[in-house]
């Protein structure tokens, strides 16, 4: 069934509430788009390039009613963790997906999870070529790269705004007493304020990278909650998003946790 | 004054094991050099990574972080806790560019007052030779705080 029957059918039939997805918007981009009716499901459209989970946890869309939503793996991973998270219940969203161009419905945590299994997980050519030259650089030319990258950050908190798991209603950033992280978007605020935003995505980040295509002056910003994400991967051996049980890296630990910095 | 480089070494350590390693070296009448400045804190795990930055930005040239030993923990796992922030973090920090070579974290018992003037006297002799930290104190007087 196609994506557009298939909403207007879920939403006659009052399974759901809403439907999110795509339309096409000004200059061919692709903009999310909620319909609420059958006859709005014909503007409906599969292919966005945006995470749309960043949206289920908003009290507006919430008081919808139940949603469906229109799925990368990307945005089953943070549907997966936000569960885990407790910020959304198994049944308050119903997933679909495109498999050989039908659209299929997830229906529970469970079918998630056997259809993440079945696909695998590759970042993109484009970060793997950054990520390497960055590990080929000295300590020196990193901070360098990274000055140069930050010195343009407005700090508008697209990034912030863009995933999934940053829900909070009141965010460290917002926090003014005491001042935490400097608001202007000056050097040290900056490099603290994306500094801070990596520790608090370490062992949440599903890696969508969905800040770094937020990032209107084009910082790969991603790569600092993909670092973060990466090493507790490397070091614990778990990840974000895999499992719709609470499963968080940085609020646990392991008695026999192997460093070598610590004397 | 002299104009040779006297580095700025902040130590954040936990209330109950390297504290009281620090007095006893004190009490145990041991030198060491005094470049250190000790903030007591209630557990490792109270260290938030942002302290860190905040040393730095500061006028830090060195950090210390110091506290029980594993199983020693006067709250049972503040340690634990603290050691997965910390191997998480350092790997941000060396990501992002910042000198990992600044921080040192070790574990000092409340009996290991000899091993609180080693640590010192050597991270002490190690910033002193790798300057002052200039790049990230240069960041902080770049812009208003």
């Amino acid at each position: 069934m196609e994506l557009r029957e298939k909403a207007k059918q879920l939403l006659e039939s009052g399974d759901v509430k809403a439907v999110l997805g795509f339309e096409p918007g000004t200059g061919g981009v692709r903009r999310p788009a909620f319909a609420r009716s059958a006859a709005q499901a014909e503007k409906l459209v599969f292919d966005g390039e945006q995470n749309l989970a960043s949206y289920v946890t908003h009290k507006e869309v919430k008081r919808l009613g139940r949603l469906a939503l229109v799925a990368r793996p990307d945005t089953l991973r943070a549907l997966l963790q936000l569960m885990g998270e407790r910020q959304l219940k198994e049944g308050d969203v119903l997933p679909l997906v495109l498999e050989d161009g039908q659209v299929r419905e997830l229906t529970d945590a469970q079918a998630i999870e056997e259809y993440l299994a079945l696909t695998a997980k590759e970042l993109p050519a484009q970060d793997r070529e950054l990520l390497e030259r960055l590990g080929g650089m000295t300590r020196q030319e990193r901070w360098d790269f990274w000055q140069k990258e930050l010195s343009r950050c407005i700090k508008c908190y697209a990034c912030r705004s863009s995933c999934p798991m940053c829900y909070c209603e009141h965010c460290t950033m917002d926090c003014n007493r005491p001042q935490w992280v400097p608001v202007p978007s000056h050097a040290l605020g900056n490099l603290e304020y994306h500094m801070v935003r990596a520790m608090h995505l370490a062992g949440r980040c599903v890696e969508c990278g969905d800040c770094g295509r937020a990032c209107p002056v084009g910082i790969p910003i991603h790569l600092l909650t993909f670092n973060a994400e990466e090493s507790v991967h490397a070091q614990f051996g778990q990840r974000a998003g895999a499992s719709a049980k609470l499963d968080y890296a940085m609020s646990t630990f392991r008695p026999d946790d192997k460093e070598t910095f610590i004397r | 004054m002299t104009d040779t480089f006297e580095p700025k070494i902040t130590a954040f350590v936990c209330n109950w094991c390297t504290y009281a390693g620090a007095d006893l070296t004190g009490t145990s009448r041991i030198k060491y050099q005094s470049n250190v400045r000790v903030l007591r804190l209630p557990c490792t795990g109270r260290i938030d990574f942002m302290l860190l930055a905040k040393a730095f930005a500061r006028g830090a040239d060195g950090i210390i972080i110091s506290g029980c030993h594993p199983n020693d923990c006067h709250y049972t796992s503040g340690n634990y806790h603290a050691r997965r922030r910390w191997m998480i973090y350092r790997n941000l920090m060396d990501f992002m560019g910042i000198d990992t070579a600044r921080i040192t974290f070790s574990w000092v018992s409340a009996a290991e007052g000899a091993k609180w003037a080693e640590l010192v006297n050597e991270v002490t002799t190690g910033i002193r030779a790798m300057g002052p930290y200039t790049e990230y104190q240069e960041l902080a007087n770049a812009g208003v705080e």
